[in-house]
């Protein structure tokens, strides 16, 4: 059985860390070439959700009980969780200064053995079938964990993110709880121009046997009642409609920003628009 | 270079269509879009079907090319590649790019450190690794209209340097010379030609007479040319971007011992090993001694 925290998550307090983090990723940017800034903007709320409201012992750092995990399976978006691993104290400032350089120990895609990092994902569609494992291996263990995965929807164009949502629900695997990043974006366009089968989402998943709601990936008082609410029998997914590089108003719906620093104006003029916002 | 040689060359063949899997040449395709949006099919993130669809348009007697970076080209997909497109030989293009580890601040699950062993494992699948934009405009106007089979066209990045304009012509399935010397000679192929110069330059700086051999074509391999370059040389160094099981390294010595000859063979791949290191695609190049330095230190030692 899961027993979930079921505080009250401060979504003001969520608000003002995401604005932090957003900063702190555009600072980041300035030390390379290019970085996945939009692809982890776009998912920004739900990782901070996870790890802030609803992960027990999040980056394993009390010894009192395990530790939920959490997977990047859009591995893409890891600046979300790295920043957060920072905050935590789970990676120091320093890794994050060498994000990218032989001398550092972080990429642009997470990888396992990094403290703090579960999987090596960066090859799109494998997040699911490993979450799949760790919550079927954490029940016949007995052992009282949840799994968190975060998918982007470009994921659910693979098959084999399909293959692991089924068996998941063919094993009532409800200490599995996913978020997709639906942003409507791949690497190259929107998916509701190229791909318009691909929509309706939420009954494909809840034809494959999840229990699922869709809400703004954004707004995270949304998502946590949504997860409180969640009858534990099934996996369990949220369906957050989101915005490709939410924040900053050039980089929203643009796709060249899925990879790629911004030069010193618009780094200027992202800090900014994340300024106003929050004030 | 690979999109706008496409482009030039879909415009005159009808048959040409590109399948991508949301990843896209730049350049040129977008052209190629408009021009012919039937001829263009983006799956989206689905390697598979990019395999299977080539399958399908080429027993309906179209050319078509897959495209997205090389370990989502080849390895995601695998066994499409092996029974949809090799077993069946069918003319399909699987074009990878950032072959090897360009993609070095990407981490291992964007490296394709051992694509060429893995392509040259499977029966009926040709292998061309060109080493500059002249040579992906060659080869990739030869795979647009060959009637032979699967070909991996393994590229590497854009925007890589012209190392070929002295070379003997661009022939499927025979060496290439881009110089010609007697003491040393050098294989190599694929973006890491570059550092094969370098130590050509640095050799040649010391009185060695070098030639440096571009494999562009690793299967069918040029066994004959290759044998004939050992002959005429008293030494030969091989350079690669692949792993040291399977690929060039190997085989270069599988010819030597098959046909007797004494020549010393001197291989440089990348290691057995995974590369747990970000930066520059030199600094993981030089994290497996693949470095100018390490290079011509081991060649004296
Ligand atoms: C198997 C696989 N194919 C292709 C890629 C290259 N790639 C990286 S991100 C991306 C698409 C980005 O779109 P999406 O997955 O929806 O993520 P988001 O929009 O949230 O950034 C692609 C195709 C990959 N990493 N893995």
């Amino acid at each position: 059985m899961i027993t979930t925290l079921e505080q009250r998550f401060d979504v003001a307090a969520g608000r003002r860390r995401c604005l932090r983090y957003r900063q702190r990723i555009l600072e980041i940017s300035q030390q390379v070439t290019a970085l996945h800034v939009a692809p982890a903007f776009s998912c920004l709320e739900m990782v901070d959700l996870i790890y802030h409201g609803l992960m027990r012992n999040p980056g394993n750092r009390s010894h009192a009980g395990t530790p939920d995990s959490f997977l990047m399976s859009k591995g893409h978006g890891c600046l979300s969780q790295y920043v957060i691993l920072e905050e935590l104290g789970v990676l120091a400032n320093s890794d994050l200064q060498r994000y990218c350089t032989p001398i550092g120990q972080l990429g642009a895609h997470p990888d396992f053995g990094v403290p703090g990092i579960e999987a090596s994902t960066g090859s799109l569609g494998h997040g699911m079938g490993i979450a799949t494992g760790m919550a079927y291996a954490d029940r016949i263990k007995g052992d009282d964990r949840a799994v968190f995965v975060v998918l982007s929807d470009g994921e659910l164009q693979e098959g084999s993110t399909w293959e692991a949502i089924m068996m998941a629900a063919n094993l009532n695997l409800h200490n599995l709880i996913a978020f997709v990043d639906l942003n409507d974006f791949g690497g190259l366009a929107r998916m509701s121009e190229g791909h318009p089968a691909f929509y309706p989402v939420l009954d494909k998943i809840q034809a494959f046997g999840w229990e699922a709601i869709e809400v703004n990936g954004h707004d995270a008082g949304a998502m946590y009642e949504g997860y409180c609410r969640r009858s534990r029998t099934q996996p369990f997914m949220i369906v957050g409609k989101t915005v490709k590089g939410k924040g900053v108003s050039f980089m929203e719906h643009v796709p060249i920003w899925h990879y790629r620093s911004p030069n010193k104006e618009e780094y200027a003029k992202a800090l900014g628009e994340l300024g106003e916002v929050s004030s | 270079m690979f999109a706008d040689t496409f482009y030039e060359a879909g415009k005159r063949e009808k048959r040409l269509a590109v399948v991508v899997a949301d990843i896209s040449p730049a350049g040129s395709i977008q052209k190629f879009r408009e021009d012919f949006p039937d001829r263009f099919v983006n799956t989206g993130v689905s390697e598979q079907i990019m395999i299977g669809m080539c399958a399908g348009m080429a027993l309906r007697g179209l050319q078509p090319f897959a495209y997205t970076i090389a370990t989502f080209t080849l390895f995601r997909p695998f066994e499409f590649v092996r029974d949809d497109l090799c077993y069946q030989n069918l003319p399909v293009t699987v074009v990878g790019i950032g072959g090897g580890v360009t993609y070095s601040t990407l981490g291992g699950t964007h490296h394709a450190m051992e694509d060429v062993a893995v392509a040259g494992a499977i029966p009926n699948l040709s292998i061309i690794a060109p080493c500059d934009p002249a040579e992906t405009k060659a080869a990739t106007l030869w795979c647009a209209d060959q009637t032979r089979g699967p070909i991996y066209l393994r590229l590497g990045k854009a925007g890589e340097p012209d190392l070929t304009e002295m070379a003997t012509p661009w022939i499927f399935g025979k060496l290439r010379y881009l110089k010609q010397g007697e003491d040393l000679c050098i294989f190599s192929y694929g973006p890491i030609m570059k550092l094969a110069l370098q130590v050509a330059t640095a050799c040649e700086e010391k009185g060695s007479s070098v030639s440096v051999i571009s494999v562009h074509t690793l299967k069918p391999l040029d066994r004959e040319g290759i044998a004939n370059a050992l002959s005429r040389h008293k030494r030969a160094v091989v350079i690669e971007e692949c792993v040291p099981h399977g690929g060039l390294a190997g085989q270069v010595k599988e010819i030597a011992c098959d046909e007797r000859m004494d020549c010393p063979i001197h291989a440089f791949t990348l290691r057995d090993e995974f590369i747990h290191c970000y930066g520059s695609h030199a600094d993981l190049l030089a994290a497996h001694g693949l470095d100018l330095h390490t290079i011509l230190t081991r060649l004296q030692g």
